[in-house]
């Protein structure tokens, strides 16, 4: 990305945007408070946000809704509407932001192809109590208010999460309520004297909103789920891996450039991609130990931490630009260092359409390459910026932390002493982030290069490496332990 | 966290982010389960003495009370009326190093609760009495924990993880 990409990027407010965020925290406010509870200010938030959806075909139910929970009469399915009224408005909001964000860098996308999706699997029976659990404790939660949950509210979520987990095409809503759980519990204890964080968790609680309404809106699961249309073969060129983890969840997601085989393709471009699994965890598995809750993709992560291509073969493609990962569709190739595909692929490179309903400005997140800028860290309030020509570009550093509890070599230390990163785009809170991946530095006199992925098979470095084995296989000691106690 | 964080910025409107840090990561083995729910900090501690025993270990929020034994409610030889056995002891300290001594602290409603707390300055402020066993509680959340290892991976994309990327930084 260069200084002029990022300058017009910077630049490029898109007409609307703000205006949309000002009626979405319209309603994140209410929902701090609790709909239970709406002052006239909270009621002409509800209001406005019903008006600005009311030329659409959810115009008249969205008005209803409003009207209902005004009355006082919080009902599921107002509740839903709402949710649904506000997701479209980041909708909105998303196409304005990654418009301007494939307009200042000259990314070509696709358009959104509902023939190429394999259909939503019909909803299987028998789910609807476990969703209907969901929706009464989602809707506990926005009559009471953010202010208002204790751990007695947060406590009875408990069997709800059970009765989802335990449906197989429900994880999506499963994992999602876990996470807003945790962080309802834990920040209760913690006290919200400073404020909830109003616009994550109005996030999370819409999303739920959603999915809870009637499940999961995925496409069906598995090898055969697609048609033949949905099926690529190629060489897939890592550029890099973001790892996501709540208490009780972890993602890897690959973002890569796939050349596709002679027959598929874009016009013989490349395409970029993502590709990734997620498995359920424990909290205590946390920091290396998540690698190796990965240990049955020994392909994928090998990849990723020897740098490798991957050769893939009859791997189902979704219209969103997700593979669906199968380790026996795959195989690894040749040597490929992520920052020559970064140069010499990603220009070129055809970006996926986002799918319909994950859009969402949190969602985007996009590969890109950035050099000639100057770094500068901020100790008071631990940020590292990114100088490009006089545009800053806040980066996404962790705070440091022992090694030997880090999921990789990325250390803020290094990004400071940085000449070239491997990113991946956001937009959050009105502005643009960097998500490294990689990056090439200078330390001690010596060229260093660092991926996220380093450690993916265990920590190169023999010090960490070591430090680690005392801990053993977490996993495999939870369940001797377990084993203990059931036998007795 | 929230509008008036240390650090001066207003993060009420972002979207990602962590509320809390991760746990911090700890050997298992002594102490492979800790929780803080339904009103206590409980656990399951292993025997020091013995690899084949387990014991579970329990203290009531409030009123400190506490209690250990075997899964078949046989109650722990170590606990005397006067004070925690070594498994308690142990519960106590896998609590802090995985929640931080202020939250443990603020669960278990000890007096002058603040963050900087040690295990030691846990159970120093504690004021309970022994109590019955609650093995059967204890034992159903170890279960419901370890029921996480058995589900299911899954291939298909799950964008609801885009809120909560890996790392300590927090809101």
């Amino acid at each position: 990305m260069l200084a002029t990409q990022l300058d017009a990027l910077a630049g490029a407010a898109s007409a609307g945007v703000a205006e949309a965020f000002a009626l979405v925290d319209g309603f994140d406010d209410a929902l701090v408070e609790g709909l239970g509870r709406l002052d006239a200010v909270r009621g002409d938030a509800l209001t406005a946000l019903a008006g600005a959806v009311a030329a659409t075909p959810m115009g008249p139910a969205v008005r209803d809704a409003a009207e209902k929970v005004l009355a006082g009469s919080v009902t599921d399915e107002a509740l839903v509407t709402l949710a649904g009224a506000r997701a479209a408005v980041l909708g909105a909001a998303h196409d304005a932001v990654l418009a301007g964000f494939d307009g200042a860098l000259g990314r070509a996308r696709l358009d959104w192809d509902p023939a190429g999706e394999p259909a939503v699997a019909p909803r299987p029976p028998g789910r609807e109590p476990a969703l209907a659990g969901c929706r009464s404790w989602l809707r506990e939660l926005a009559v009471t208010g953010w202010r208002g949950v204790d751990e007695d509210v947060v406590s009875s979520s408990a069997q709800a999460r059970q009765a989802v987990l335990a449906e197989p095409g429900l994880r999506r809503l499963a994992v999602l309520l876990d996470g807003l759980a945790a962080e309802l519990r834990a920040s209760g204890q913690a006290g919200t004297a400073s404020g909830p964080p109003v616009r994550r968790w109005a996030d999370l609680w819409a999303r739920a909103q959603l999915l809870a309404w009637r499940g999961d809106w995925s496409p069906p699961a598995g090898p055969a789920g697609g048609q033949g249309a949905g099926l690529v073969s190629g060489r897939l060129l890592p550029l890099g891996v973001e790892v996501a983890e709540h208490d009780t969840a972890a993602r890897v997601q690959v973002h890569a450039v796939l050349e596709p085989a002679a027959e598929g393709g874009v016009d013989g471009r490349p395409r970029l991609v993502r590709t990734g699994v997620t498995v359920a965890k424990v909290d205590t598995l946390v920091g290396p130990a998540l690698w190796r809750l990965f240990a049955d993709y020994p392909v994928l992560l090998g990849a990723l931490a020897e740098h490798r291509a991957l050769e893939i073969a009859d791997m189902v493609s979704l219209g969103s630009g997700d593979l669906v990962w199968r380790e026996d569709a795959a195989r690894l190739g040749d040597a490929a260092d992520p920052f020559v595909t970064a140069r010499v692929r990603l220009a070129e490179a055809v970006a996926p359409a986002p799918a319909p309903l994950d859009r969402h400005p949190v969602r985007i997140a996009e590969p890109v390459l950035v050099e000639g800028y100057t770094t500068a860290s901020d100790e008071a309030t631990q940020t590292l910026t990114f100088d490009l020509a006089g545009t800053a570009l806040v980066v996404e550093a962790d705070p440091t932390v022992d090694p030997a509890s880090s999921l990789g070599p990325l250390t803020p230390a290094l990004l400071a002493a940085s000449s070239a990163c491997l990113g991946l785009l956001r937009w959050d809170d009105g502005r643009w982030w960097l998500r490294p991946l990689a990056a090439q530095a200078v330390v001690k006199r010596k060229p260093v290069t660092a991926h996220a992925g380093d450690w993916a098979l265990g920590a190169t470095d023999p010090k960490i490496a070591k430090a680690r084995a005392k801990n053993g296989d977490a996993v495999a000691v939870l369940r001797e332990r377990a084993g203990r106690l059931l036998r007795r | 966290m929230g509008a008036d964080s240390a650090k001066g910025r207003d993060t009420r409107r972002r979207g990602v982010g962590r509320v809390v840090p991760p746990v911090g990561p700890r050997a298992l083995a002594k102490v492979p389960f800790v929780e803080l729910a339904d009103g206590r900090l409980r656990g399951v501690v292993s025997s020091g003495s013995d690899i084949e025993r387990v014991y579970v270990s329990s203290i009531v929020a409030g009123t400190h009370e506490y209690s250990c034994g075997t899964n078949n409610n046989r109650p722990c030889g170590g606990l005397t009326g006067t004070g925690l056995c070594n498994h308690l002891r142990a519960l106590v300290d896998a609590a802090v190093l995985q929640y931080g001594g202020g939250r443990v602290a603020r669960y278990l409603r000890v007096d002058g609760a603040e963050d900087a707390m040690s295990a030691d300055d846990v159970v120093s402020r504690m004021r309970g009495q022994r109590a019955r066993l609650e093995a059967a509680s204890v034992f159903s959340g170890f279960l419901r924990h370890l029921g996480y290892l058995e589900l299911p991976d899954v291939a298909l994309p799950v964008p609801e993880l885009d809120w909560f990327p890996a790392g300590r930084a927090v809101l």
